[in-house]
């Protein structure tokens, strides 16, 4: 552990300042609370709003996971996973049930999580209506008066324009019936986990100074139209090709020498702990 | 009274000023403002004490020379803008008993998207200029609570059809369109929940001669067709001509005159309504 820095990098006052940004998240949520983002030793957009929450949060005893679109041993997640480690000396973990905090970009892990965790998601655009309305001044109006006509709207656009609704990631959700709310470029299979989750879930931006929050069993619904519901991405019929899961977000991939199409899951942590449990069974 | 003698909508003493105001001219005399504006404080008194009522299926013309108020009433109509002061009442909405200028914001937003369609001078204004013609009509039936793609399309597409806009070009963004076309695009979407009040600002101001005509000529059956009530407002005597069965006559801020269309051009009463009837001859 570094000492030449305050525990978890920032000093007392504030991390202090970011917990009451979130609290307020937290008793409001879906709302996008303003915050007072820090310059960071990491570029933001390279999840700088997540880690400021992280590092508001994290105590001595905390266990952390970082995970970049599944995976816990990416270049972005292993330089977060050291700058946290370096200033605090907090446990490291890939098990996903063993973290007390986990901070994310672009997934919820496929292992449910339980009340005594927090997840950390990392967002780059946090207004839902962005697309619709390019001023914050007019974007907070619409919130206040829950006027979402635009959210609808826009994926209204893509229905006219491609035939479905197209977003990949970051699909709108309804916070509670109150807020709507940008999940993060999360796949539309994870905005279920959302819903009644049993974790907190906070959601950074650093680079728009923005904090909100889904707190444990929260009311979450996707955006739709009557007659073009909400999909998740669908995997019927594929399994992972190393641990045999269905039911689970798989990349698709193609064997370069045989040229055929296979599956993998995405959360690799979680296809690990599969494959050692498969391996434990075996050897039993 | 007969049912039909109640207005549709009903303005009481609307007032709208652009300032603090000051005692120099908050002083009744009249001669304390230089046309509209103080130059004591600044302060431009845009709206001043106009009444007036619109009846179901009645065309109502604002006439009046540029910077008289015309668009400032409009926009308080509308609740683009805060009224000073002053009382609007539309017989569909609370049997009549609410003053519309002081509802919260979110039942403004209901009484637009449900009670209101506006075309603006400017498409910018009315318009989401990039998005498809058929999403900006969309966006005001989305706005009143419609979740069906399917029935939107339709409807959409049927309101395209009656303003003259070939129902294979709904999907291009009016930003690809005419002038006369993108003002087309918004008449259908301003008619798009069937709203008792249509409110036109200038629609066809800016607009090629037989373009104006066209928009007017589709105005006109459009109106006869769904026997809506309309504020039309011109700075050209001729377009309240040929579509107002009433008219008012503002300039600097106050109403100077008022009565059917063609009582007003047979016999304007004030010095101004007379200069500008006899430009039109
Ligand atoms: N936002 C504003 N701030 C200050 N003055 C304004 C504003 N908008 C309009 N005005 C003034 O109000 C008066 C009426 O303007 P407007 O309603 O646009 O007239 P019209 O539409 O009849 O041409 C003008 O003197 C104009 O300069
Ligand atoms: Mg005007
Ligand atoms: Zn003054």
């Amino acid at each position: 552990m570094n000492t030449a820095y305050n525990f978890a990098f920032f000093d007392e006052g504030s991390k202090r300042e970011i917990r009451r940004a979130t609290l307020k998240a937290i008793a409001i949520p879906g709302y996008q609370v303003p915050f007072a983002s820090r310059e960071m030793p990491i570029g933001r957009g390279w999840g700088t709003g997540g880690l400021q929450l992280t590092l508001s949060l994290i105590g001595k005893e905390d266990v952390l996971k970082v995970i970049d679109q599944g995976s816990d041993e990416s270049v972005n997640a292993v330089s977060i996973k050291k700058l946290v480690s370096d200033t605090t000396g907090v446990q490291i973990t890939d098990h996903t049930s063993r973290a007390t905090i986990i901070q994310s970009r672009h997934r919820i892990p496929e292992v449910p999580l339980n009340k005594d965790q927090i997840l950390v998601l990392q967002v780059p655009l946090p207004e839902p209506l962005r697309y619709f309305e390019p001023s914050e001044h007019e974007t907070k109006k619409l919130h206040a008066e829950k006027e979402y006509s635009g959210a609808w709207l826009m994926l209204f656009e893509q229905i006219m324009k491609y035939g479905s609704m197209t977003t990949g990631a970051d699909h709108p959700v309804m916070v509670h019936d109150r807020y709507v709310m940008a999940p993060s470029p999360i796949p539309r299979f994870d905005n279920s986990k959302m819903n009644e989750n049993e974790a907190l879930i906070l959601l950074g931006a650093g680079r728009e100074k923005k904090i909100y929050a889904v707190p444990p069993f929260t009311k979450i619904v996707s955006l739709d139209f009557e007659d073009y519901p909400f999909e998740g991405e669908s995997f019927d019929g594929k399994c992972c090709r190393l641990c045999g899961s269905e039911g689970v977000f798989l990349d698709e991939l193609i064997d370069e020498a045989t040229g055929e199409t296979y599956y993998q899951c995405n959360d690799t942590s979680y296809c690990c702990e599969i494959l050692n449990e498969v391996e434990k069974a075996g050897v039993n | 009274m007969t049912e039909f003698e109640v207005p549709v909508l009903s303005i009481k003493n609307l007032n709208k000023q652009f300032g603090p105001g000051c005692d120099h001219c908050r002083n009744p005399e009249p001669m304390a403002l230089i046309k509209n504006y103080c130059s004591v404080c600044g302060t431009v008194y845009a709206c001043r004490d106009v009444s007036f009522d619109v009846y179901p299926g009645e065309v109502l013309g604002i006439v009046g020379e540029s910077g008289s108020g015309k668009s400032t009433l409009m926009q308080c109509l509308y609740f683009d803008q805060e009224t000073t002061s002053g009382e609007g009442y539309i017989s569909s909405y609370q049997n009549g008993l609410k003053n519309l200028f002081e509802e919260s914001s979110q039942q403004k937003r209901y009484i637009r998207n449900h009670l209101m369609g506006k075309v603006y001078q400017n498409p910018l204004l009315g318009l989401k200029i990039d998005f498809s013609s058929i999403g900006n009509i969309a966006e005001k039936l989305i706005a009143a609570g419609s979740r069906n793609v399917g029935m939107m399309e339709a409807r959409g597409s049927e309101l395209l059809s009656k303003v003259n806009i070939p129902v294979h070009r709904r999907k291009e963004a009016p930003k690809n369109f005419s002038g006369g076309m993108q003002q087309r695009v918004q008449i259908a979407k301003a008619l798009s929940n069937q709203p008792p009040i249509l409110l036109l600002d200038e629609v066809t101001t800016g607009l090629d001669l037989s373009v104006q005509a066209s928009v007017l000529d589709l105005i006109k059956s459009l109106q006869r067709e769904m026997n809506i009530s309309i504020v039309l407002v011109s700075h050209d005597l001729g377009v309240i001509r040929m579509l107002a069965d009433r008219t008012l006559v503002m300039l600097e801020g106050q109403v100077i005159e008022q009565g059917l269309t063609d009582q007003i051009l047979e016999d304007p009463q004030a010095p101004f309504t007379q200069s500008l009837v006899h430009s039109l001859l």
